[in-house]
């Protein structure tokens, strides 16, 4: 086991690592191809010569690709100091990058966003969760019924509605008209009631795109593991009923749940940008937006990396957690 | 489908024992007669069980009016080909077919199981389920898909010991050592926290015969133990259940396609053709005397040690029936080869009654008697 | 401001149209009363007066937008609501006064006693410091840190982003190098500033220019002390001169403003600081951040980008009231680079003038209230100088149609008669200016003239349309612009967009590469004038010279349509800050 997770932590190291590489590839090398001076991008209009050379000093853009990308690698360890000139910028580790648009460093951005995202993700997920594997298995144990067939045109139609429709909608309904629940993002810190409040409408409208996709998947995997010999087996030493479905094939059909909901999870992080644009909430997802419109560079490759991060990680947790239900795979 | 001509309550032959004839119809209300008379050893008493499962193309008719008797720690070998209906009707005894059928698809179940005195179809479904692993258990073909594979083997057989009988886990874990150890498996202790995957097939399988004997039942049903497994393991196999029939007492059905795996085993010996049965006798007189066509079949692509393998295999030609659509008449008509030795096309228009052939011999053909007894005298015996 | 000033939008136009039309079929159902009960004291009533005009203090003023500053450091802010905001924080010397509509753009003295006394033939500007100026600490603002303030703009490695008027018009040969190379121990070595004492400022002007005093009333022109310069960094917390002082700040989310208690009354003519507290919430939504003005939830939208098309409807149609629909200061138009062909020749740009559908082209930018008037000429009405009422090229003839005769007589004269093919490029990021290029190509394509349209990515504007050699590569025959005053007079609007000297090979302005000494000789002139009623004189002529040109087919006078929450005091629109309202006299207590 130890093994294994030596073997599994050094392949995230590496794909973090190719991650960072090509990423920076994209943002750095690209832009010299083409032509376009990255360092025109950071600079307002009456910006002269005198400015877009500092600014290609401070980014380090003289440098060769490799010295940009280990100056970068070693930024994301002990920090590093962005000058120009008569001016130098701290940015401490974990470096990310530092924002020419905002003139600050990357990582306090992040930090700052990324609990919004936390929250975003993490409530949605366990109405998700519980709301799609609950429908699922019903619909699976009621397979053929009006219970299954309603529940999975429902489950259809939560898959194919855009968040930006359904998120429109709701709150022009239960914000905007009927005044249930606030329409703004309030920090847990300032006020629970208000951040529980303009977070419900968020959740609920992300966990039923999931939880459809959820249903849908629980229902089918649970069809499959009813099927197999080991529950005719569970039956035929006299288990009660829910002791078959709840403990034997649970076990089975979270399996293949456990491993939507980590890439999912993961990917959620930086990938919630329709929603946290659609409700305004200022977390990730908005300020990669923001850093795309505006072509703030360090910014996109922060919330990349992070994001990457994030998947990367949420695949490792899930891989383990796969370790500890199946035997096969901690074993073999 | 015409001439389902299947008379009411069939004379179950008794398995083993010679007496029994079942007493009479129970009431239709499924009031408890106990079967047999008050002597009787007999406590398994199948009557014209029918299973049969609506699909979309129809209505499959895999066990179609079933009779069989079986006495306690007697052997049954139940023998035919895939889709003849013999897992079926395990199932079916086991009351497998009416828990965990959700939605459509579930099976149409008539006819009557006698287990111990008990009515099982008629039965609430949760006191079946307290019989099932206690009273009467299985062993499954593939153990390796049968076994879950998220938990230790060991964890399994407690499991099955603790469903029926309260106790701490710990000496739920000794029985299951215990178990283990009496099924031959080496070092019990340790491999009881081992998962099925690092079991070998015949382990494997040692370990889910343990599992299925936890609960030291009066009725143990095996359900192709042996197919899954290599020849030599076959044989180990075969002998442990021999071995723990005898030790244990319970009454065993094999379940089988291969005559040769029940030809050791068994004491009497029933083979199933397209959902019913076409011949049913001791051991020695099915193996000696056959009755069937289809049996002389069986018998022919049976592999035996003792002769040359290339000379001897006679197999049956021809695929099993559609249990939708069982040819009229007999359903083996259009693979026999003596189909037209009967008179007046009967093989194809009339189905043959189960007519008793010898001392607790049956079978269901329209043949005379001294036509089959001719045939397997002169053509098939000497072949084999 | 040009390019960057209105912001982002439309994420999901589609979307957003439909759900527009459920939400007002929504709206007709029950909340109507309560939103009656909130409308505003009627429309267009902040435009050229002062709607609900009171001096009561107290509660929270409170913003909304969808774009963050390009920085909140005075000195590196170039967007237009920057300008307005940053008063809430810095002083100047002088700035606009506080006054709607055109009133605004009188200039009065704010930390000065007066306007300059301007001496040596316009060469020299003082002004005296009124007392009890303080800094957020409670420090003395003295002249040394307006001349250290201003001193930043030169250190343009550091601090770009910023207009550069006062270190073109004080170093035009940038012979200082910004203050931190000075090697001066105050950090106070430019020669053209002369600080004799604490109260006393001095600017010296190597030569004479009339809007010297426009400039000073930027933002740019704010005192910065020296000892709270975080160089690049001091936008993220500048130190506050103004009547509030930064709480909290995080970029493209929120900003807390709070009184700045040594501020005074008494010594600020300017500012009303009515709110007790200023607060912002950035959003990337425009259509949320429309339904929650709506909604009552903010006051202003600090970009006053103005409501969008889905909210629109519902504004006009409910809430008209609490609209207010001002001129921006901003020309949409298309221009002519005379390098590509065969916009060389002054007949082939006459045909695409007189051919194109005006009106149709007003609609594409959102009719006559969201889009604005339909423009004649290439000088805004809030500059003096400007007559809208000048149409040289009948543009407001036949309702705005286009002239079709004489349209095919310049094709002829340009040796085109059957017409002739070329490149329309648009920004890609502004759905609007698609539909005004579709609009033109529709138009042309009826005097045999076929428009291809390109679109281009609109963040890399100075690199593509504002470099001649891609224009005249990528044949852009027609490039289509928006262009606002950075003050309003001729220099602060016209001057980078004809003027020889702003032809640049990157990030170049003067598109159609005019390039005639006869123009450039007006700027001069007009700079050297002190009296700025001349000045506009001069202005007029020289809008006419290039209106002759034919290198501009201007669109619109932009209008906006922006919204005012009904609990809002003390609001108008100012000339001067491109029709948004004064923001530094709005209160919020009635």
């Amino acid at each position: 086991m130890l093994a294994y997770l030596i073997r599994r932590l050094f392949a995230v190291v590496l794909t973090l690592m190719v991650v960072i590489l090509v990423t920076f590839g994209i943002f750095f090398i690209i832009p010299k191809w083409t032509g376009v001076d990255p360092a025109t991008m950071y600079v307002g209009k009456q910006a002269d010569a005198q400015a877009i050379e500092a600014i290609r000093q401070k980014l380090g853009l003289d440098d060769p690709i490799i010295v940009q990308f280990w100056e970068f690698l070693r930024g994301l360890f002990v920090g590093r100091d962005y000058t120009s000139g008569a001016d130098t910028v701290h940015c401490s580790a974990p470096c990310f990058g530092y924002s020419f648009r905002n003139e600050q460093p990357i990582w306090p951005v992040l930090t700052d966003r990324l609990p919004v995202t936390f929250g975003l993700a993490g409530g949605a997920a366990i109405l998700w969760v519980f709301g799609g594997v609950a429908t699922g298995i019903v619909s699976a144990l009621k397979r053929g019924t009006l219970w299954d067939r309603s529940a999975m045109t429902v489950a259809l139609a939560g898959v194919s509605l855009p968040i930006y429709f359904t998120g429109v909608v709701s709150l022009a309904i239960f914000s905007y008209q009927l005044d249930w629940v606030s329409n703004e993002y309030t920090e847990f810190g300032v006020n629970p009631g208000d951040w529980f409040s303009g977070m419900i409408l968020p959740w609920v409208t992300l966990a039923f795109l999931y939880a459809a996709m959820y249903a849908r998947l629980t229902r089918a995997t649970m069809l499959e593991v009813l099927g197999e010999d080991y529950i005719r087996t569970a039956r035929a030493k006299g288990l009660r009923e829910p002791v078959v479905i709840g403990k034997h094939a649970m076990r089975s059909t979270m399996t293949p749940v456990l491993t939507i909901l980590g890439m999912d999870l993961g990917a959620l992080i930086g990938g919630a940008i329709l929603t946290e644009t659609t409700f305004s909430l200022p977390g990730l997802g908005q300020a990669a937006v923001r850093a795309i419109s505006e072509r703030d560079l360090p910014l996109v490759l922060g919330v990349t990396l992070l994001t990457a991060g994030a998947v990367v990680i949420a695949n490792l947790i899930v891989d383990l957690l796969y370790a500890v239900i199946d035997p096969r795979v901690r074993l073999s | 489908m015409t001439t389902d001509s299947t008379p009411g309550p069939v004379p179950g032959p008794t398995v083993g024992k010679t007496s029994g004839t079942p007493a009479g119809k129970t009431s239709a209300v499924g009031e408890p007669v106990r079967p047999g008379a008050p002597d009787s050893n007999v406590f398994l008493d199948v009557r014209d069980l029918k299973i049969h499962f609506p699909t979309d193309d129809g209505l499959v008719k895999s066990v179609d009016g079933l009779s069989f008797q079986l006495e306690r720690g007697k052997t049954l070998g139940i023998v035919g080909e895939s889709g003849s209906g013999k897992s079926v009707t395990s199932l079916g005894i086991m009351g497998l077919h009416t828990v965990g059928q959700y939605g459509r698809g579930k099976a149409q179940i008539s006819g009557e199981i006698w287990f111990d005195g008990k009515e099982l179809l008629s039965a609430q479904p949760d006191d079946v389920r307290r019989l099932r692993g206690r009273e009467m258990s299985m062993i499954f073909q593939d153990p390796l898909s049968a076994m879950h594979p998220y938990f230790t083997v060991g964890a399994q057989i407690v499991e099955a010991y603790r469903v029926h009988h309260t106790v701490d886990k710990k000496a739920a874990k000794r029985r299951a050592i215990e178990l283990l150890d009496r099924v031959g498996i080496p070092q019990p202790d340790r491999r009881a926290d081992d998962y099925p995957h690092q079991f070998s097939g015949g382990m494997r399988q040692r370990a889910m015969i343990a599992m299925a004997l936890a609960n030291n039942p009066e009725l143990l049903i095996a359900d192709e133990p042996t197919t899954a497994l290599d020849v030599t393991v076959q044989a180990q196999i075969l002998d442990l259940i021999r071995d723990l029939q005898k030790e244990f007492g319970s009454a065993v059905i094999i379940i089988t396609h291969d005559l040769g795996v029940v030809a050791e085993l068994a004491d009497d010996i029933l083979v199933m053709y397209g959902g019913r049965c076409i011949e049913r006798g001791p051991a020695e007189k099915v193996f000696y005397e056959p009755q069937h066509p289809y049996t002389w079949g069986l018998l022919g692509s049976m592999p035996r040690i003792d002769r040359d393998q290339t000379a001897r295999l006679i197999p049956v030609k021809g695929s099993p029936p559609s249990l939708i659509n069982v040819p009229n008449g007999c359903a083996f008509n259009p693979r026999c080869p003596y189909a037209d030795i009967p008179e007046d096309n009967r093989t194809r228009t009339e189905r043959p009654e189960l007519r008793e052939v010898g001392s607790h011999h049956f079978s269901a053909c329209h043949m005379t008697q001294e036509e089959r007894t001719r045939i397997w005298t002169e053509e098939i015996a000497p072949k084999l | 401001m040009t390019t960057h000033r209105t912001s982002k939008r439309r994420l999901a136009i589609g979307s957003a149209v439909a759900v527009a039309a459920l939400l007002t079929t929504a709206g007709c159902g029950g909340g109507d009363d309560k939103e009656k009960k909130g409308s505003g004291p009627g429309y267009n009533a902040a435009v050229g007066k002062i709607a609900n005009p009171s001096e009561k203090k107290g509660g929270t003023l409170k913003f909304i937008g969808t774009q963050d500053a390009d920085s909140w450091d005075p000195q590196r802010g170039y967007y237009g609501f920057v300008w307005d905001y940053a008063r809430f924080y810095t002083r100047q010397l002088i700035t606009y006064k506080p006054a709607p509509g055109e009133g605004s753009q009188e200039l009065v003295p704010d930390m000065a006693t007066a306007t300059a006394k301007i001496s040596e033939g316009g060469k020299r500007y003082e002004y005296t410091l009124r007392d009890g100026l303080k800094w957020q600490d409670g420090k003395p603002i003295t002249s040394k840190d307006i001349k250290y303030g201003i001193e930043r703009i030169w250190a343009q490695d550091v601090l770009s982003g910023g207009p550069i008027y006062l270190k073109e018009v004080l170093d035009p040969k940038g012979e200082y190098k910004g203050p931190y190379k000075d090697k001066d121990p105050e950090k106070l070595g430019l020669k053209a500033i002369e600080t004799p004492n604490d109260k006393t400022i001095v600017f010296k002007l190597p030569k004479p220019n009339g809007d010297f005093e426009q400039m000073l009333a930027m933002p740019a022109a704010s005192p910065v002390p020296k000892d709270k310069d975080t160089g690049s960094r001091y936008g993220q917390k500048p130190f506050s001169s103004g009547p509030y002082q930064w709480v909290s700040y995080e970029s493209n989310k929120s900003m807390v403003l709070t009184r700045n208690p040594h501020w005074k009354k008494s010594s600020d003519p300017v500012r009303k600081a009515l709110p007790d507290k200023v607060t912002l919430t950035l959003i990337t939504n425009s259509d949320e951040m429309d339904k929650r003005l709506i909604k009552g939830n903010y006051d202003v939208d600090l970009n006053a980008t103005g409501v969008g098309q889905a909210g629109r409807v519902e504004a006009l149609r409910k809430h008209k009231g609490n609209i207010d629909n001002p001129l921006t200061g901003f020309i949409r138009y298309a221009v002519f680079p005379q390098t590509v062909e065969p916009f060389n020749n002054i007949e082939c740009r006459k045909a695409v003038i007189y051919g194109a559908d005006k009106k149709s082209l007003q609609t594409a930018r959102g009719g006559p209230q969201g889009g604005g008037d339909i423009a004649t000429n290439m000088l805004p009405p809030v500059v003096k100088g400007s007559d809208p009422k000048y149409d040289p090229y009948g543009a407001l003839e036949n309702n705005g149609g286009p002239d079709t005769a004489k349209a095919k007589e310049a094709l002829k004269k340009c040796g085109k008669p059957n017409g002739f093919e070329t490149t329309i490029a648009v920004r890609n990021n502004k759905p609007v200016e698609v539909a005004t290029a579709e609009s033109l190509q529709a138009s042309l394509s009826k005097i045999g003239i076929k428009a291809n349209i390109a679109p281009y990515d609109g963040s890399q504007t100075p690199g593509i349309i504002g470099n001649p050699k891609v224009v005249k590569s990528k044949n852009y025959g027609i490039i289509i612009m928006g262009w606002g005053p950075d003050f309003p007079t001729g220099q602060g609007f016209s001057m980078p967009l004809v003027h020889s000297k702003y032809i640049l090979n990157n990030g170049n302005n003067n598109y159609s590469m005019l390039n005639d000494p006869k123009i450039d000789a007006k700027f001069t002139e007009a700079e050297a004038e002190l009296d700025e009623n001349k000045a506009a004189e001069i202005y007029t002529e020289m809008n006419k010279m290039v209106s002759e040109k034919a290198v501009y087919l201007p669109f619109v006078f932009e209008k906006n349509i922006i919204w005012r929450s009904s609990r809002l005091t003390n609001v108008y629109t100012a000339h001067a800050y491109n029709g948004r309202y004064d923001y530094s006299a709005l209160g919020v207590v009635k």
